[in-house]
C-alpha cells in the first residue's frame, strides 16, 4: 500500500511501542531471575546464579511440571478425537439444529474461565455425589474440565480446514472404490493433518498455562504448575525460585511458537 | 443407485453400509462428542443456573432445593453487586478499547507494511507472550507496579508515581494480558484484505483516512468483533490479575469466587455467574451479527 513517508513514520513507531509494552515485562522477569536479593527490587543489586541452582533443586516445582505436562497431555488427546468428529459433523452434514450446535460449542471459550470452573465444581462436589457418583475432586476432574476448553480450540481449527477444502475429494475417493477407511485415511486425514496439529498444540499450551478452571476443578491434592506459581507467590521465601520458574516458562513458551510456525502456512490463524 | 462396480472390487460391507447411510455416519461422529458435552458442560452448566434459584441455610450451608428468587432478587437490587456489575463492564469494555487502538497499528504494520520476512519475525513476536504463563505475566506486573518496582523508579525522577496497585493497574495488566488475542484475528483479517483495493481507493484519490474508514474497517469489523469476544468476555471472568494487582478493587469474577469457592453462599454466587453470563450472551448476539463467531 502506498502510505506517506509520514505515516510510514508513525506506524514504525507505534508498533515499536506495543512490541515494547509486551516484551518488557517479560524481559525484567528474565533479568529479576538473576537478581541475588532475596527480595525482588528494582535496579537488581548484582548477578548471581543461586536462584536457578535453588529452582532446578526445587522437587514440588518439578512435580507440578509433570502433572501439568500430565493433565495438558489427556485433555489434548480427548479433545482431538471428540472435537474433530464434531467438526466433521458440521462441516460435511446438513442437519436440524446443526446452527445452533456451532453457536453452543463456542460456549467453554466465550464464557469466562469462572463461570465453566464453578459450574464444573458444582456438579462435581454437589450434584454427582447424589446420584452415586462421588469421584471428587483430582486429576481426573482436572483432565476433564481442561477437555471441555481444548476440545473448542480443535474445533475450530478443524472446522476451519474442513470448510476450506472441498468435501469433492472424498466423494471422488469414494467413486473411485475406496472404502470409508480408505478415504478417510489417504484423503480426509492428510488434508486436516496440519491443523490437528495446530489445534493440538493450541489446545496443549491452553491446558498448560491454565489456572481459574484448574483452581476451581482440582482438590487438595493436584498441583499443576500454574497452581504451584501461585501458590507460592505469596511465600517471601519462595518468590525467588518462583521468578526462575517464570523465567524459565518464559523461555520455553519459544519452542511451540516455532514448531508452530515451521508447521502452519497461515501461522496466524491459530484458531483461538 | 445401481452397482455398476465388479463385485470383487465392491468395498467392505460396513463401509458400504456407512457409505450409503449418512444419517448413521452422522449419528456415529455425533453421539460421542454430544453425549460429552451437554453431560459435562451444559448440564453442569444449566445446574449452576438452578442452584441460582434456590438457597442456602446459613448455619449448616446445605443448600435448601425450593424455589427462590432472593438470590436474584439480591443481585439485582443490592446497591453493592450493581455497582460491582458495572464497574466490570466498565472495565471490560476499557480493556477492549485499548486492546483494539493498541492491536490495530502493529497488525495493520505487520499485514501491510512490513517485508514478508520481517512479517513472519512480528507473527512470531505476538504469539510468544500468548504462549508465555497468564500467572508469569500477571506476576511480572505485579513487580513492575510494586512500591520498589521499576515503574516507580522511572517516574521517580519526575515527581511522578505509577498507579500502584489500583483499578487503573488492573485495566493496564488485563490489556496487556489479552492484547495477542486482538492483535491475531485483526492480522488474519487484514491479511485476507487484497492490497489491490487500499491501491484503489487511494487511485481515486481517497486520503489514507478515508480509505481506513470505508474500505479497511468494514472488511476487518468481524475480525476485531472475534478479538473483541476474548478481550470482553475474558476481562468479565478474570479475578486472579485483579486480586495481584487490583488493590482493593474487586471485580464481579471476585465475587462469584468468594462465594462459590471461597466458601460464601452457592446460590448467591450462582446468580452472580448467572448475571456474568447473560451480560456476555447480550454481547455475542450482538457482534454475531458481523459474522465474528466464524472468526474465533
Amino acid at each position: 500500500m502506498t502510505l506517506s513517508p509520514f505515516a510510514r513514520v508513525v506506524l514504525r513507531v507505534l508498533l515499536l511501542l506495543v512490541l515494547a509494552f509486551m516484551y518488557v515485562p517479560l524481559l525484567l522477569v528474565l533479568i529479576n531471575s538473576f537478581n541475588p536479593n532475596q527480595v525482588a527490587s528494582w535496579p537488581p543489586k548484582g548477578f548471581s546464579l543461586v536462584w536457578w541452582e535453588a529452582a532446578l533443586d526445587n522437587t514440588g516445582a518439578r512435580d507440578a511440571l509433570i502433572e501439568s505436562l500430565h493433565v495438558a497431555a489427556w485433555a489434548t488427546a480427548i479433545a482431538l478425537v471428540l472435537g474433530s468428529m464434531i467438526a466433521f459433523a458440521i462441516a460435511r452434514y446438513q442437519w436440524f439444529g446443526r446452527e445452533s450446535i456451532s453457536l453452543l460449542i463456542v460456549l467453554p471459550i466465550a464464557l469466562p474461565g469462572i463461570v465453566t470452573g464453578v459450574a464444573l465444581q458444582n456438579a462435581f462436589t454437589r450434584v454427582l455425589p447424589e446420584i452415586g457418583i462421588d469421584i471428587g475432586l483430582g486429576l481426573i476432574t482436572v483432565i476433564i474440565a481442561h477437555t471441555t476448553f481444548c476440545l473448542v480450540i480443535v474445533f475450530n481449527n478443524v472446522v476451519a480446514r474442513l470448510r476450506r477444502a472441498s468435501a469433492s475429494m472424498e466423494e471422488a475417493s469414494m467413486d473411485l472404490g475406496a472404502s470409508s477407511w480408505q478415504t478417510f485415511r489417504l484423503v480426509t486425514f492428510p488434508q486436516v493433518r496440519s491443523a490437528l496439529l495446530a489445534g493440538g498444540m493450541l489446545a496443549f499450551g491452553l491446558s498448560f498455562d491454565e489456572i481459574i478452571v484448574t483452581q476451581l476443578a482440582a482438590g487438595a491434592g493436584v498441583q499443576t504448575l500454574p497452581i504451584w506459581i501461585f501458590n507460592n507467590l505469596s511465600r517471601p521465601n519462595q518468590a525467588p525460585v518462583v521468578n526462575v520458574v517464570a523465567a524459565l516458562v518464559i523461555l520455553l513458551s519459544v519452542i511451540p511458537v516455532y514448531f508452530a510456525q515451521r508447521l502452519s502456512d497461515d501461522p496466524a490463524h491459530t484458531g483461538v | 443407485m445401481p452397482a455398476i462396480v465388479p463385485a470383487e472390487a465392491r468395498p467392505h460391507r460396513a463401509s458400504a453400509f456407512l457409505h450409503r447411510h449418512p444419517g448413521v455416519r452422522l449419528g456415529a461422529l455425533l453421539s460421542a462428542p454430544m453425549l460429552w458435552y451437554f453431560v459435562m458442560y451444559l448440564a453442569a452448566l444449566a445446574l449452576l443456573f438452578l442452584t441460582a434459584f434456590w438457597s442456602q441455610d446459613s448455619f449448616t450451608s446445605q443448600i435448601i432445593r425450593e424455589l427462590t428468587f432472593e438470590n436474584v432478587e439480591e443481585v439485582l437490587t443490592t446497591p453493592v453487586y450493581r455497582s460491582v456489575t458495572l464497574q466490570t463492564i466498565g472495565v471490560a469494555a476499557t480493556v477492549t478499547v485499548l486492546c483494539i487502538v493498541l492491536a490495530l497499528p502493529a497488525a495493520f504494520f505487520a499485514a501491510k507494511v512490513a517485508r514478508p520476512r520481517a512479517r513472519r519475525a512480528l507473527i512470531v513476536m505476538f504469539l510468544v507472550p500468548l504462549w508465555a504463563s497468564y500467572l508469569v505475566k500477571a506476576y511480572a506486573w505485579r513487580g513492575l507496579l510494586s512500591e520498589s518496582g521499576v515503574i516507580n523508579w522511572v517516574l521517580e525522577p519526575f515527581g511522578l508515581s505509577g498507579p500502584g496497585f489500583s483499578t487503573v493497574a488492573v485495566i493496564l495488566v488485563l490489556t496487556y494480558l489479552w492484547l495477542p488475542y486482538m492483535i491475531l484475528p485483526i492480522y488474519v483479517s487484514l491479511d485476507r484484505l487484497p492490497n489491490s483495493l487500499l491501491d484503489a481507493s487511494g487511485d481515486l484519490g481517497a486520503r489514507a483516512g478515508t480509505t481506513f474508514r470505508s474500505v479497511v474497517l468494514p472488511i476487518i469489523l468481524p475480525g476485531i468483533a472475534a478479538g473483541s469476544i476474548f478481550t470482553f468476555s475474558l476481562s468479565m471472568g478474570d479475578y486472579i490479575a485483579v486480586s495481584l494487582v487490583g488493590g482493593d478493587e474487586l471485580l464481579l469474577g471476585n465475587v462469584i469466587y468468594n462465594n462459590i469457592a471461597g466458601g460464601g453462599n452457592t446460590p448467591l454466587g450462582a446468580a452472580l455467574a448467572l448475571v456474568s453470563v447473560i451480560i456476555i450472551m447480550l454481547y455475542l448476539l450482538l457482534v454475531r451479527r458481523t459474522g465474528a463467531l466464524k472468526e474465533l
